[in-house]
Formats: C-alpha cells, sequence, structure tokens
C-alpha cells in the first residue's frame, strides 16, 4: 500500500490493538500465572505477580499422573492423524489428478459425513465399543479420531495436491523417468508441505476433541481433555493445580497452533479462503 | 490419459476413504433412527417394545425438549452475532499497519487452540467464580455486587465462554480475506472522496462477504454441537436452564438410559444440522468451480 501512513495514526491502532489482544489473551496468561503460585495465594484476590512457586506442577504430576494423559494425547492425535494421512492420500491423490464427473459429489459428501453431530450416534457407537471391548482402548479412539478428521484431511490434501501443475509429471515421464522415480523424485518433495500442514492442523484438532475423548474412556486411554475434565468436581479449590494442569494440558498445542496460523484458515474453511 | 486401466487404479485409491466413512456414517444412523422408534431401556427392560412416534411426541409435551432446542439455537445465533461482528471489527483493527503485528496476532488467535475442557475451567473459576474470580474482583473495586453467572445467567456465561474460543477463528479468518483486498481499489476510492463508512458498505463488506458465508457455515456446525463447556461449567442447569441438544441426548443416553428418547434427540439434531450442511455445501461447492 502506498499510502502514507501518519505515525499519529500508527500509535493509536496499535494502542488499539494490543488493548484488545492482551483482553482477548487474559484468561489464558491468567492461568500462566496462577500456575506459578500456591495455593494460598491463588484465592486471595486479583494478583499479577506470582511468587514462582512450582509446587503445583510437581503435585499434579505426583497426585493424578498427568504424564500419562499426556502420552495418551500423543498417542492418540498422532496416531489418529497418521492413520488418516495414510488411508486419505491415494484418495486425494487420484482425485486431484484424475478427476472424473463423479469427484466433486464425492468430495462433498465426504464433507457431509463431517455435519453429522455426534451425539446422534452416541448410543450406538457406545454400545459397538461396549461390545467389542473398545471402551477406553487407545486403538477404538484411535480410530474414532480418525474417522472424525478423516474428511478435513482428504480435502486439504486435495486443495493441496490440486496444486501441483500436472505438466510438470508428463514432463518427467518425457525424460523417461520410470513411475517410481516419478514419485520420489517428482511428485514427494511437492506434496511434502501439504501433507505437513494437513498434519499439524488435524494434530491439533484431535488433540482439543473433547467429546469422544470423555465418553469413550475411564482412566486406561484417557488424554488430557478427559484428565482435565475431572477437575470440574465442586468441592475445594485447587486452582493452582488447576492452573497448572491447564497450562500442562494446552502449552503444547498453542505452540503448535501458533506455526500453523496460515494452514488453520485454509484448512478448515476446505480452501475456501487463503 | 484416463485409460479403463488408471481409471479402476483411482478408484481403487479412493476405496479405503470411501467405504470406511460410508459405515462411519450408515451404520450408526441406522442404529440410532431404529432405536428412537423404540421404548429402550437397558436397566428397567419391562415396558420395553416398539413405540413407533412416541419418542418424538415428547418433543411437544416435555418441556425440557424444546428448552434443549430453543438453547440449542440461542448459543448458535448468540455465538455467531459476537463473534462476526467482533470478528469484522477486531480484523479491519489488525489490518491497520502497527507496531508487533506478528505478536498481537498470535495473542488473539490464541483462545483457539485452548481444549474446550480447559476453556470452560478456566472461566469457570478464575473469571466468573462469583467469590474469587476477576469479574467479582472488578465488580467489587467498583462497588457493585459480583454476579453469580453461573447460577443466575448460567446460559450467557455459556456463550461467553464459547464465543471466547470462536472470536479468533473468525477473526483469523476475515483478516485473511481483508488482507487480500486490493489495495489500489481501496486507494482509488479514497481518491473519489468515499468515506470511511460508505467505503467499508461498498468495498470491505462485499469482498469479505465469502469469508462471513463461509464463517458463519462452519461455526454454526461446532456450534450445534457444543458440549464439554456445558459439562464442566453447568452441567445444564440449574433446570434445563443451559442444556442444549448435544447435553440432552447425552443425559437421556448415558446418565437415565432412557435410549429411545436419547435417539429422537439425536435424530432431531440430524434434522437440524442438515438444514444448516444443505446451504454449507452450496456456498463450499460454488467455491470449487473456481
Amino acid at each position: 500500500m502506498a499510502r502514507a501512513v501518519t505515525t499519529q495514526h500508527k500509535t493509536i491502532a496499535t494502542a488499539a490493538a494490543w488493548i484488545v489482544a492482551l483482553l482477548i489473551f487474559f484468561p489464558i496468561l491468567y492461568t500462566i500465572i496462577t500456575s506459578f503460585k500456591s495455593e494460598q495465594e491463588a484465592i486471595q484476590g486479583f494478583n499479577l505477580i506470582p511468587s514462582g512457586t512450582t509446587e503445583s506442577y510437581a503435585e499434579v504430576q505426583a497426585q493424578s499422573g498427568y504424564f500419562k494423559f499426556f502420552l495418551n494425547s500423543v498417542i492418540l492425535s498422532v496416531g489418529s492423524t497418521l492413520l488418516a494421512i495414510l488411508i486419505a492420500v491415494p484418495a486425494a491423490w487420484s482425485m486431484a489428478f484424475s478427476p472424473t464427473k463423479r469427484t466433486k459429489d464425492i468430495l462433498m459428501w465426504m464433507l457431509s459425513t463431517k455435519m453429522m453431530p455426534a451425539v446422534a450416534v452416541l448410543f450406538p457407537i457406545y454400545l459397538i465399543f461396549r461390545d467389542s471391548g473398545l471402551l477406553d482402548s487407545r486403538i477404538g479412539l484411535t480410530v474414532m479420531l480418525m474417522l472424525i478428521n478423516l474428511p478435513i484431511v482428504v480435502w486439504m490434501l486435495y486443495t493441496y495436491f490440486r496444486e501441483i501443475p500436472g505438466e510438470i509429471l508428463e514432463a518427467a515421464r518425457m525424460d523417461g523417468a520410470s513411475l517410481w522415480n516419478e514419485i520420489i523424485y517428482v511428485l514427494t518433495p511437492m506434496a511434502v508441505p501439504g501433507i505437513a500442514s494437513t498434519m499439524l492442523l488435524n494434530i491439533i484438532l484431535a488433540w482439543n476433541e473433547a467429546f469422544w475423548t470423555i465418553r469413550l474412556t475411564t482412566t486406561n486411554a484417557a488424554p488430557l481433555t478427559a484428565f482435565i475434565s475431572s477437575f470440574s468436581s465442586p468441592q475445594g479449590l485447587f486452582w493452582a493445580k488447576l492452573s497448572a494442569a491447564s497450562t500442562l494440558a494446552i502449552a503444547p498445542i498453542l505452540i503448535m497452533g501458533w506455526f500453523s496460523q496460515k494452514q488453520l484458515v485454509r484448512g478448515l474453511t476446505f480452501g475456501a479462503v487463503k | 490419459m484416463a485409460t479403463q486401466q488408471t481409471r479402476s487404479l483411482a478408484r481403487f485409491m479412493m476405496a479405503p476413504s470411501v467405504v470406511l466413512l460410508f459405515v462411519w456414517m450408515i451404520v450408526p444412523l441406522v442404529f440410532t433412527i431404529y432405536f428412537s422408534l423404540l421404548q429402550y431401556n437397558p436397566l428397567n427392560p419391562i415396558r420395553d417394545g416398539f413405540v413407533w412416534f412416541a419418542n418424538y411426541k415428547l418433543f411437544y409435551s416435555n418441556p425440557a425438549f424444546f428448552a434443549a432446542i430453543l438453547n440449542t439455537l440461542t448459543i448458535v445465533v448468540s455465538v455467531l452475532v459476537i463473534t462476526v461482528v467482533g470478528g469484522i471489527l477486531l480484523a479491519m483493527l489488525l489490518d491497520q499497519p502497527i507496531w508487533g503485528q506478528g505478536i498481537v496476532r498470535i495473542l488473539v488467535i490464541s483462545p483457539f487452540f485452548v481444549m474446550p475442557p480447559v476453556a470452560a475451567l478456566v472461566w469457570k473459576n478464575m473469571i466468573m467464580h462469583p467469590q474469587y474470580g476477576v469479574f467479582a474482583d472488578i465488580a467489587r473495586f467498583f462497588g457493585a455486587e459480583p454476579i453469580d453467572w453461573f447460577g443466575q445467567h448460567p446460559l450467557t456465561a455459556v456463550i461467553l465462554i464459547v464465543a471466547w474460543q470462536w472470536l479468533p477463528f473468525a477473526t483469523l479468518i476475515l483478516l485473511t480475506s481483508l488482507q487480500s483486498l486490493d489495495g489500489e481499489q481501496k486507494e482509488a476510492a479514497e481518491m473519489d472522496g468515499a468515506g470511511f463508512l460508505s467505503r467499508f458498505i461498498y468495498l470491505t463488506l462485499p469482498h469479505m462477504s465469502r469469508a462471513i458465508t463461509v464463517v458463519i457455515l462452519i461455526q454454526t456446525i461446532f456450534l450445534l454441537s457444543v458440549y464439554a463447556e456445558i459439562l464442566v461449567t453447568t452441567n445444564g442447569g440449574p433446570g434445563y436452564a443451559s442444556t442444549n441438544l448435544p447435553f440432552l441426548v447425552y443425559q437421556k443416553a448415558l446418565l437415565e438410559f432412557k435410549i429411545g428418547q436419547a435417539s429422537a434427540g439425536g435424530v432431531i439434531a440430524v434434522i437440524l444440522a442438515n438444514i444448516v450442511a444443505f446451504f454449507a455445501m452450496r456456498a463450499v461447492g460454488k467455491n470449487l468451480d473456481k
């Protein structure tokens, strides 16, 4: 933009933007601050400067074994994402490079499965899981999260693959590249960034999924969403501990999220806004 | 290129995704529809049997069902209004030249990455708690009586929490759209003497219209199934004051074991979602052609 921007304009805009941003971020910030307070400090009224104790973190691990839930979250989100990628890549690939008349309908239909409310199938799924011994198992939940995110994965991969020019494949073929060489040297390097972004977004979505992960687990397979929900019982005010647990639960994904802003827009709007 | 061979290869490559999603969609749904026509209580099987549409009639006679549908729609509409209007304003603010824009963006987007149970618990205990919450501190500072959010305004409290989670999403997408607006067009409009308001109405808003549509549609899908936020804050209460359809179905199915009623609720939820999906598909589909 060639418009001259006055310093005054910029100062006002900056001040306004920072105030709003800090207000929006405040609950997260305050959680992090509170996690470094003692339980007594935490309920002594508004206070932005903690004493800096880390006893809450130690206690969260000691009392409830935070690390086990963390590990489950990692296994479930990464596992379900890898599984979804494995199944989706061939589908997205064939739709992007040899589309037929029905390709668009199939994509639309896949998207429509995403719109079915989870509650509608809660009981049948619960029964199926119970009768096949999948309740509270990592395998069952991994498959579940994979199914939930599969439409988004196919869609995202499709929009990325579609941007790979088809001519480049023909050129490689003309130069005598075998199918195998074509895949290894031409296609893979171009597809990797798209696959990586897709994985990133889907790990975030799976990590934060808070319906099936709470309802289909009890202890063994319970990830952080279920762990945090167990803090909702009203007895006692353990806010420092709650804050420490919350901080631990959101920190990894918050940092990943910051790096994936662009992909987030694209992935969640199914390529409609870039 | 499309020979018979490549076509069958393509079919083979798509098969796993298509079959999986088909089974995932159809099998549980058929069960749910079937259950919704039954009187079915695993704890009290004496009266079990086929009752046709009796479960659906409860939507007229049982106030809980009606309240749940109303609450579901209230949550969807209120959160949409807050996030879309707030998102437009915020996106326009962040589109200005400012110092530290990268950090501001990171701060604004962060709530979206917070898992729903954490968001709900943090707001419930640290922000909205009638005694120790920040809101209570602020109220006391001004000499006012702190509000008992979850006792007196449970639905409003839930809406605020959910809106906080989705405002970043709306802002980010609208900002992305805003940044693709041609600077020269803006300049030309300015030179022609178009004021801020007319620039906004005739240039900015039409440019953002598709992004706004997408935001509304996608949020609606997720907002129709708000669950964890209610579970950890109000647990649907007091009474049914903050029970939405997903929460009611959960209560009926897994707490009261009234499977027939729960399934009927589920079917209604599907119908609601389908009405939304119909419009969503058209909007997203249009974009595919481009």
